[in-house]
């Protein structure tokens, strides 16, 4: 009997959970929803945004561009043993540059913005609501969420698609580097080739529209985690753990769904 | 004629949840140009108290009215318009970190009031000549003392020139020198600005110097008010404990336990 | 960090992310090739489009000349219809064949336009009357095998 108990209170704590965590995505979106119509001073005051841009974006740029390099660099060492193999080392130039273009930029460069950029939000807002100065802001009439949450929302999104794009550019020229440079492989194939194969729209395109869609879901999540938080010096540190666990996720999850209704289907 | 009350709070009662109040039937009056103590020991419900008047939590029951408006009626944009004529003082300051400490009192004016930037300048100078401390103006709040850092907090929450200023525990962890301090700018903004103050504290020594009427809360409740004098003379033994400092009365010493002879574990012969 | 330096490097960033877009359009990507010049459409139906695609290559004597812009069944003649966008500075004949090729081996399979003699050009709209459809290998096989039986019976007789 105390089986079907210890059964039945196991069950109702998963229910608990599951059902905490919907109406934990349903507040984190209406958050959203404010946090959008509540932009016009991120708008306005744009130094606001700037400032954010630069601590998202501009710091961040060391480890994207050298992450960028040695990943391609990778691909072009890798990829090369393989291509090799069936006599197809001239398209090591499409290997690299689709690869990075189509999926690992948006998606590394995603995952890199998440532990850097959206980690750093989190415990930033997290320890402004520690430290009261959301309640004093609160207090002087000014709203928190349009004044420090927004700015920085707006300044994750319009950092990362840039961070992916020079991810794959650093990811392709290190591809250069080893391929052709210290490999061998024919320079005017490598680019060629790489010049037929990626295609402007269904490529490169769709890559920056997966980094703009991962730019929002990796921001949303630090800036919600962050203002959520648990005003301790334990709760902020458990919200940016959340924020990179749950942004790392989505990234890869949202991959996955984007990647399916892009790169697949039909005759095309 | 006797002009309206600046905070007037009426049969409020107030919970979290409905099975645990935090506060039960509260009736306070605070007249215009007095500065008064709301005093008790922690937990006793005088910062949720505060978080009413600030209209941060609406009453379960009752009204609160502030400013010469009840919170529960406010909008939005009232609430805002409410607030800017308040000035609060958080208990460790809570400068924004990231901005130095003439931004950090300049940021209510940039917020509210398009000034050109020279008369900015000035008004910010005039608010921390108020408090000493002028010459610390371009320092970043982490260079600072933690008297310091309240002094400048109190700088700031005083920028607009407010009818009604809120202290949270604003004597907690200051230094002898850094608390005459306070204590001197609390009475001295008050009586230059015009305007009521009210402070929330346990320190029951110093408040009683400074306020001129004081509500004692305990559990929730309003359990004695009064004048300074009469409150050091209450005969109501918890504010008997409470003021003067005695380690055992209403409130015990010992936290609930079971029998001591039976928590031994070497048998009492 | 000053506001003017901020403003400078969040500048610098801006740019250099927006360069790095503009390298990956045209450096590595093909914007560089075709999609401003003006086109004209004509179709062609094959018994069998093998693994053609949408947006694959219309090459003539090895050089591309237009895009596969559509493809389609053609549910009464139980063919494929092609629809291709070519470059308007390229005229074909109305005799003109269209083959689907593979390059190389095992590459990706393209149409390939064979021109014929004809003075008439094609027009926008107009339709590719000689096809030869995709080769599909198990035909091939098939075939193959077919022959080699045949070969295998021809000295019994």
């Amino acid at each position: 009997m105390t089986q079907i108990a210890a059964l039945r209170g196991r069950l109702e704590r998963l229910g608990a959970t599951v059902t905490s965590q919907v109406w934990r995505l349903g507040y984190a979106s209406r958050f959203l929803a404010y946090l959008v119509l509540h932009s016009g001073t991120a708008l306005r005051r744009f130094r606001l945004t700037i400032a954010e841009i630069y601590f998202a974006g501009v710091l961040s740029l060391v480890i994207i561009l050298v992450s960028g390099l040695f990943v391609g660099m990778v691909l072009a060492l890798q990829g090369y043993e393989t291509l090799q193999r069936f006599g197809a080392s001239e398209s090591l130039g499409v290997l690299v540059a689709l690869s990075l273009v189509r999926e690992l930029g948006p998606v590394v460069a995603g995952l890199l913005f998440a532990s850097r950029a959206g980690s750093a939000i989190t415990a930033e807002i997290g320890l402004m609501k520690a430290t009261e100065q959301i309640s004093a802001m609160e207090m002087m009439a000014v709203d928190p969420i349009a004044r420090v949450v927004a700015p920085r929302f707006w300044g994750g999104v319009i950092s990362m698609p840039l961070l992916a794009a020079l991810f794959s550019a650093a990811g392709i020229f290190g591809g250069y580097l080893v391929g052709v440079q210290l490999i061998g492989v024919d320079a005017g194939a490598f680019w060629s080739q790489m010049q037929a194969a990626v295609d402007l729209r269904n490529d490169i395109m769709n890559g920056v529209i997966k980094s703009v869609v991962f730019g929002v879901a990796v921001t949303w999540i630090s800036v919600f985690e962050g203002y959520d938080a648990v005003p301790t010096a334990e709760g902020v540190s458990r919200a940016t753990t959340r924020t990179v666990v749950t942004s790392s996720l989505a990234i890869l999850a949202l991959d996955f769904v984007l990647t399916a209704l892009m790169f697949t289907g039909g005759n095309s | 004629m006797p002009q309206a009350p600046i905070v007037e709070i009426q049969d409020v009662s107030f919970g979290y949840d409905a099975a645990r109040p935090v506060l039960r039937d509260i009736n306070l009056s605070i007249a215009r140009g007095a500065v008064v103590g709301i005093m008790g020991q922690s937990g006793c419900g005088k910062t949720t108290l505060l978080r009413i008047i600030m209209g941060a939590y609406l009453p379960s029951r009752g009204t609160a009215r502030v400013l010469g408006r009840a919170t529960a009626e406010l909008d939005g944009a009232g609430l805002y318009d409410m607030r800017r004529r308040m000035g609060m003082l958080f208990q460790f300051g809570a400068l924004f970190t990231d901005l130095s400490v003439y931004e950090n009192v300049a940021f209510p004016l940039r917020e509210h009031a398009a000034l050109p930037d020279d008369l900015m300048h000035d008004l910010v100078m005039l608010k921390l000549q108020a408090v000493g401390l002028r010459g610390a103006a371009h320092l970043m709040p982490t260079e600072l003392s933690g008297g310091m850092a309240r002094r400048v907090a109190l700088a700031r929450s005083i920028a607009l020139d407010p009818q009604l200023i809120l202290y949270d525990e604003p004597f907690t962890g200051l230094d002898p020198i850094s608390f005459g301090v306070i204590v001197r700018l609390i009475r001295s903004l008050n009586d230059s600005l015009g305007a009521t103050s009210l402070i929330v504290t346990h320190d029951v020594q110093e408040a009683l110097g400074v306020v001129d009427y004081v509500y004692f809360m305990a559990a929730g409740r309003v359990i004695a008010q009064g004048t300074p004098d009469e409150i050091r003379s209450s005969p109501e033994p918890f504010v008997n404990q409470f003021v003067n400092g005695k380690p055992d009365g209403p409130v015990p010493f010992h936290y609930p336990a079971p029998a001591y002879a039976a928590d031994l574990e070497v048998a009492v012969a | 960090m000053n506001r003017s330096m901020i403003d400078l490097w969040v500048g610098v960033f801006v740019a250099v992310g927006f360069a790095a877009l503009l390298f990956l359009a045209l450096k590595v990507g093909n914007l560089a090739t075709f999609s401003t010049d003006q086109s004209y459409q004509v179709h062609a139906k094959f018994a069998n489009i093998g693994g053609l695609k949408v947006r694959g290559p219309v090459k003539s004597a090895g050089v591309v000349v237009g895009r596969v812009a559509d493809i389609r069944f053609d549910n009464e003649s139980y063919e494929a219809i092609v629809s291709m966008t070519l470059n308007v500075n390229y005229q074909f004949p109305r005799d003109t064949t269209a083959k689907i090729l593979t390059s190389g081996i095992l590459g990706e399979q393209y149409v390939g336009l064979e021109a014929g003699g004809d003075g008439v050009m094609l027009k926008h709209g107009d339709r590719v009357r000689l096809t030869q459809s995709a080769v599909v290998l198990e035909n091939l096989i098939s075939q193959f095998l077919f022959n080699k039986a045949a070969e295998g019976k021809e000295p019994a007789k």
